[in-house]
């Protein structure tokens, strides 16, 4: 690796992988469930937080020696706070059905707690580098999960993928409805969601076993 | 050399091998094992694990064959009302069992050999001991669904029912869920088209609802549920007799009621279902009923009001439509997801009956609520265990120290 050394690409790959925010420490697992019955909004709520922790990790990253730390939760939060209304307003300038189909769940950013666990565990303590990585890896990891999530859910729920259909179309009977296949209604429903994940969840850890926690 | 001894001889072959469980489930499912515990006394119970499934089993098999019969003559008779006028005399026909064993039977084995695989596919990566556990479920998951399922669903939801309802857990012993109502929910949430309304029950009528949207010209065939007519305030046409014998549409093996009382008999006998956790479910459901006949009988709801049909039902009819009998007697009693105290078992199981009918006559989305309530009541199981328990140990603190005092 050129651009980063192999300190600074562990802080992308770790989140990737090993150290994934919600399937090793279970985290943002509200957001996961909500938004990810189709693939593009998962993608844009990818995006999105990925933004949001990205320059959130700067910010309090240059603040982290000036914020008191009694009061630095409150700080984090108008940190957050700002960056969500920043995606969110320019969400509705460009992407008007897309927000309207996330709603509150962009807002909702500002509860994600991989986002705040990050500011309190990384960006107050490292530089503004270190900590812009961590932030993109971090979200990136979430993102990864997101997408794939939401790649299932509407493959098996909707029988599209970005809302084109893959699988032919159900009304006509075309492609694989012609021999009977049916949509899996229970995937558009958030409890498969939290199913898929925990399928997720159950390979990561049996491939590697270093994972599985004791007791 | 017998079969037998074959199934030994392969068995001691494979011996540590990763095949090995596979081998060892079929000659454990055909005979007595070899294996002897050596030293020591030990007391032999005639109850193991395998004999109290084949109990259960045992249980069932009189309500498949009537599912079988039941799903020929409701084909016919929804095609000739007037079989309907003596349905005992049209009832034991070869026409029906024809039938009958041409829609129910295929949902038996795709029940079993999917489910089998699945366990067989565990027991290999894993290394452990085929279990028992699928017996059952896969005798009960082809009497819970609708005759008419497509078989590709019921095998993709036994698939998710058995990994996701048992394996993930740790296998037969140590689900939280009962699989064969994880089986059904999975298929009602998924497919909710298949498993509700008025086109699933009856063998056929889906099919002919097609052929009719393409203009042919035949009549509609009609099996809406007793639940259903009542959820939609029409006139029930099935009289008390049919509903108790069970000469109606609905679930494979549900309808009859003298014969899953008879299977009631054979379990609390055998002393295999706990008949605390039959009864008090159905004193749950008819203090539920009892309920909704007061509401009624004082008036508080009107005549318009969508609850309005099933509240009016007679408190006791509610045992004799719908599932709640078959749950509490086969599922409810399931020794692994039930309540393991004897004071546990009671609030169980009348939670169980308190809940199925509450969601029975007020969601109407959701026809039947007899499985989600005892899912329901799974989870809350070990809870109910846990207080009762607690409350035990701190009666007897208190003994004890008024007797030390």
């Amino acid at each position: 690796m050129g651009l980063l050394s192999k300190k600074d690409s562990k802080l992308i790959m770790d989140p990737l992988a090993d150290n994934n925010p919600i399937t090793i420490q279970v985290l943002g697992i509200c957001s996961a469930l909500a938004i990810t019955a189709q693939l593009k909004p998962s993608i844009v709520m990818a995006i999105s937080v990925m933004f949001v922790m990205g320059v959130g990790n700067i910010v309090i990253s240059l603040m982290r020696n000036i914020i008191p730390s009694k009061i630095r939760i409150i700080v984090q939060l108008i940190v957050v706070a700002t960056l969500v209304i920043i995606v969110d307003q320019v969400l509705k300038a460009f992407a008007y059905e897309l927000s309207k189909e996330l709603s509150v769940f962009i807002g909702l950013i500002i509860t994600n707690c991989i986002i705040m666990g990050r500011f309190e565990a990384f960006a107050l303590g490292n530089g503004v580098w270190r900590s812009f990585l961590d932030g993109i890896g971090n979200a990136a990891g979430y993102g990864v999960i997101l997408i794939i999530v939401g790649f299932f859910r509407e493959l098996l729920g909707s029988g599209t993928l970005f809302g084109f259909p893959v699988l032919g179309s159900p009304v006509d009977k075309t492609g694989l409805y012609a021999i009977g296949y049916e949509n899996n209604g229970f995937m558009v429903l958030p409890p498969m969601a939290l199913i898929v994940v925990g399928i997720i969840i159950w390979v990561q850890r049996s491939r590697n076993k270093d994972l599985i926690e004791e007791n | 050399m017998g079969l037998k001894q074959k199934l030994h001889t392969l068995k001691e072959k494979y011996k540590g091998k990763k095949m090995a469980p596979a081998f060892n489930a079929l000659h454990t499912f055909l005979y007595l094992p070899n294996e002897t515990t050596h030293g020591g006394t030990h007391i032999k119970a005639a109850d193991d694990l395998k004999r109290t499934m084949n109990t259960v089993i045992l249980a069932l098999v009189p309500c498949l064959i009537f599912g079988i019969f039941n799903a020929g003559y409701q084909h016919y008779a929804a095609l000739d009302n007037t079989l309907r006028a003596a349905p005992l005399a049209n009832f034991f026909t070869w026409d029906n069992f024809w039938l009958g064993c041409m829609t129910v039977l295929p949902l038996v084995i795709v029940s079993y050999v999917v489910g089998l695989a699945v366990e067989f596919l565990f027991a290999v990566i894993k290394g452990h001991e085929v279990e028992e556990g699928y017996l059952v479920t896969g005798m009960l998951v082809p009497l819970i669904v609708p005759v008419d399922i497509p078989l590709w669903m019921l095998a993709v939801a036994v698939i998710f029912g058995v990994v996701i309802g048992k394996e993930v857990f740790g296998g037969t012993g140590m689900n939280i869920l009962n699989p064969a109502l994880t089986i059904r929910a999975f298929l009602f949430f998924a497919y909710p088209t298949w498993m509700s309304g008025d086109k699933v029950w009856v063998h056929g009528a889906a099919e002919r609802a097609q052929e009719i949207a393409n203009g042919a010209n035949v009549d509609a065939i009609s099996g809406e549920t007793i639940l259903g007519s009542y959820a939609q305030n029409q006139e029930v046409v099935y009289s008390l007799s049919d509903m108790f014998w069970g000469f109606i549409p609905g679930s494979v093996g549900e309808t009859s009621k003298i014969l899953i009382i008879l299977g009631a008999a054979i379990l609390i006998f055998t002393k295999i279902g706990s008949w605390r956790i039959i009864f008090s479910t159905l004193i749950g459901a008819l203090t539920m009923g009892l309920i909704f006949n007061g509401v009624v009988n004082m008036g508080w709801i009107g005549e318009s009001s969508n609850f309005y049909g099933l509240m009016s039902v007679p408190f006791w009819q509610h045992l004799i439509i719908g599932s709640i009998l078959f749950g509490a007697v086969y599922m409810a009693t399931d020794p692994v997801t039930a309540s393991q105290t004897n004071k546990g078992k009671w609030i169980y199981g009348f939670l169980i009956g308190l809940i199925s009918i509450l969601i029975r006559v007020f969601n109407p989305a959701y026809p039947e609520g007899v499985f989600l309530a005892i899912l329901l009541m799974n989870v809350f199981a070990p809870t109910i265990d846990h207080y009762v328990l607690q409350g035990n140990i701190k009666k007897r603190m208190k003994r004890l120290k008024v007797k030390t005092a």
